[in-house]
């Protein structure tokens, strides 16, 4: 890659995670004003982990997710429009309305679900690592899934399968800290998630998940040898949320320690503009990626708010593949 | 045309899908030895790499199953006995049932889940059960439930080229029922179709899976004693041909639904609802279910056998109905 490539990517990594982190704070601030519906799981603090991750995968390979669902499709390159109008139950949202903010997956982008029931990816990842492998495409299937998620029996399931098939599936633990107000201590056994790999005879690997260049190496790593056909990675990013479990859960879930400060200190942006301005990227080009992203997230919220609500009749679509008939009792009053 | 067996017609049905369609693969535990005899030479036909045996992990394999659909293959997932979908509820009701749903139709799994089940023969409750109404109160599923030979074959293959998720739950009690089968490579029979098995005028009686034969053999004797009894087959349970079910009832007036399922929330329980609720006025009698009772299933044939719906029950049933309207003799 040339110089000038490399700096793209750099580039992109901060711009990422710009979107992600700007994405959000909008979000909670219509939240709080009451203009998106249910939860919010907010991806503060972790923004690193995805964009890295995400990096190293190409636009057609397939990405698996989870409840804290705003940061992966937004690392992947989805477009911010739909995934707007998506929190704010909109008809042109990505999912139609459906989904909402524990569910913002761009099939476009190649995600196959963002998934509320914790644990529940990890199968579904290693089945579309599956359908690559049969259908002869070099295409890798990432699972992200949490701390809390590991201590789940379709995690393991879905990595056991993986590795006994030596599928091209790579397996993000980000491990934030917590599972709601659980700290991963009284959880998770053992000391890191990553060492669970040894079990399955794959690659275990942990890496600083404030730190997007690491964790873009270390997938990387995992796809080059998942797309040899030597089968999947456990990765476990050492990352940290900054937020509640979610924002609407009524009072403060998670105890937080005196390392709160200190995973503050480490913010993966920061840390990341400070690297680049380090490399010579001038701090004038920084603010305007920042602007720029900036009305990129006030373009897509103008699109969310100007955008309708579904039709009634969306309630009852995509149930099977043909259109399910509406009892007349419940269209009369709807 | 050619007899063969119920279990033979899985394997038909089988073969010429994935024969057919290269994106049609097979995955379960022990397929390729073939337990009950459903993958007859399927490895040497089709590789291992389309006749996959899994690890013992249902949650695991049912759910890439799903993955390998979303992303453009046709899964055919033998999951044996229909208990061992316990273990994997949550990927087959929040992954499968619903990923179209949630991501607003951006998603598609044409996938096949079978499971046979393995009732009436002393495996005690834990390998006994009949599940698929527990399934029918989830939507985005289609759910198969064949009685004879000849819908098993259509409709498993009509299952393979649907393009939504398929539940195919096979009647163990039927797994040695001859039909004629026909060789016609797209013969299929399209789920949502049901059959009458049998014309009638006096009683409707409604069949689920395996009850379908024990509801004919009653309408055998019950012809002896002058009681013409209409068998009514939906076949499918998810969606469930409720207009057929209804212009028989609305014919013979009175409905008797027989289904191997405990009694509570079963099929029969949603069918007689759908009689009640939508031709009360033809009815001439209430409508029975004859049902296995809400308790588990005993390890002890003395006491298992006579939990099912079983002929006598049916004669019972369709006598008291027919009385029930019967001027009292003077
Ligand atoms: C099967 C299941 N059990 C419980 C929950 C409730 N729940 C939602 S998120 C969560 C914590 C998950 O923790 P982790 O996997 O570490 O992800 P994080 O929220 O920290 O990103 C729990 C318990 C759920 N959604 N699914």
């Amino acid at each position: 890659m040339s110089i000038a490539g490399d700096n793209d990517r750099k580039i992109e990594k901060y711009r990422r995670m710009q979107r992600i982190r700007q994405f959000e704070a909008k979000a909670e601030a219509i939240h709080a004003q009451g203009e998106i519906p249910g939860a919010l799981h907010t991806y503060a603090g972790m923004e690193a982990s995805g964009v890295g991750a995400c990096m190293a995968l190409r636009d057609d390979d397939y990405m698996v997710g989870n409840h804290r669902s705003h940061g992966h499709p937004i690392a992947k390159g989805a477009a911010l429009r739909p995934l707007m109008a998506e929190l704010l139950g909109k008809a042109t949202g990505v999912c139609r309305g459906k989904g909402g903010s524990m569910h913002l997956s761009d099939f476009a982008m190649g995600s196959l679900g963002e998934t509320s029931i914790v644990g529940s990816g990890a199968p579904v990842a290693a089945g579309a690592a599956l359908g690559a492998k049969l259908q002869g495409l070099d295409r890798v299937a990432l699972c992200f899934f949490g701390d809390g998620a590991s201590s789940e029996g379709a995690v393991h399931e879905g990595m056991n399968l993986a590795a006994v098939w030596k599928l091209p599936a790579i397996f993000v633990c980000e491990n934030n800290r917590f599972g709601m107000s659980t700290p991963t201590a009284h959880a998770v056994a053992g000391e890191n998630v990553a060492d669970r790999a040894r079990g399955y005879g794959i690659p275990g690997v942990i890496v600083d998940g404030q730190d997007v260049d690491a964790v873009e190496d270390a997938v990387r790593e995992a796809v080059d040898r998942a797309r040899a056909g030597l089968g999947p990675t456990l990765i476990e990013t050492k990352t940290y949320r900054y937020g509640d479990h979610a924002v609407n859960m009524g009072r403060e879930l998670t105890p937080r320690g005196p390392e709160h400060d200190e995973w503050l200190g480490r913010d993966p942006i920061t840390l990341y503009r400070a690297r680049l301005e380090a490399a010579g990227v001038s701090a004038a080009d920084l603010d305007a990626i920042d602007k720029a992203v900036a009305g990129e997230v006030a373009d897509a919220l103008s699109f969310a708010r100007e955008s309708a609500y579904p039709e009634f009749e969306e309630a009852f679509d995509h149930v099977l593949v043909e259109r399910l008939p509406i009892p007349d009792d419940v269209r009369a009053h709807a | 045309m050619a007899k063969a067996t119920y279990l033979d017609a899985i394997r038909q049905a089988q073969m010429e899908e994935m024969q057919r369609d290269e994106r049609v693969f097979m995955m379960g535990e022990d397929i390729r030895c073939n337990v009950f005899g459903t993958t007859t030479g399927f490895v040497d036909l089709f590789g291992e790499e389309r006749v996959r045996d899994t690890p013992i992990s249902e949650n695991g394999f049912i759910g890439a199953a799903g993955g390998a659909a979303m992303v453009g293959m046709r899964p055919i997932v033998d999951a044996t006995i229909s208990s061992f979908l316990f273990p994997a509820m949550d990927q087959i009701c929040s992954i499968i049932a619903k990923s179209r749903y949630i991501y607003g139709g951006q998603a598609r799994l044409p996938l096949v889940l079978r499971s046979c089940l393995f009732y009436g023969n002393s495996n005690a409750a834990q390998h006994s059960d009949r599940p698929y109404s527990m399934f029918m109160n989830m939507p985005g599923l289609k759910i198969i439930a064949p009685s004879n030979a000849y819908d098993m074959k259509g409709l498993l293959k009509g299952a393979v080229r649907d393009d939504n998720p398929v539940l195919s739950f096979e009647d163990s009690t039927c797994w040695m029922n001859k039909s004629e089968l026909p060789d016609d490579p797209d013969f299929v029979i399209p789920l949502g179709k049901g059959d009458i098995k049998r014309e009638g005028t006096d009683i409707s009686v409604i069949g689920v899976a395996g009850g379908v034969n024990v509801a004919l053999r009653a309408a055998e004797q019950l012809a002896r004693e002058g009681i013409s009894i209409e068998v009514v087959d939906p076949r499918t349970l998810a969606p469930l041909d409720r207009d057929l079910i209804l212009q028989s009832v609305r014919k013979t007036g009175r409905a008797i639904c027989v289904d191997p399922a405990h009694m509570t929330c079963s099929a029969a329980s949603e069918i007689s609802a759908t009689i009640v609720e939508h031709a009360f006025h033809a009815l001439r009698a209430p409508v029975v279910r004859v049902t296995t009772p809400d308790t588990h299933l005993p390890f002890s044939p003395h006491i298992e056998k006579p939990l099912y719906p079983s002929v006598e029950r049916i004669v019972d049933a369709a006598r008291r109905l027919v009385g029930a309207v019967a001027p009292v003799p003077a």
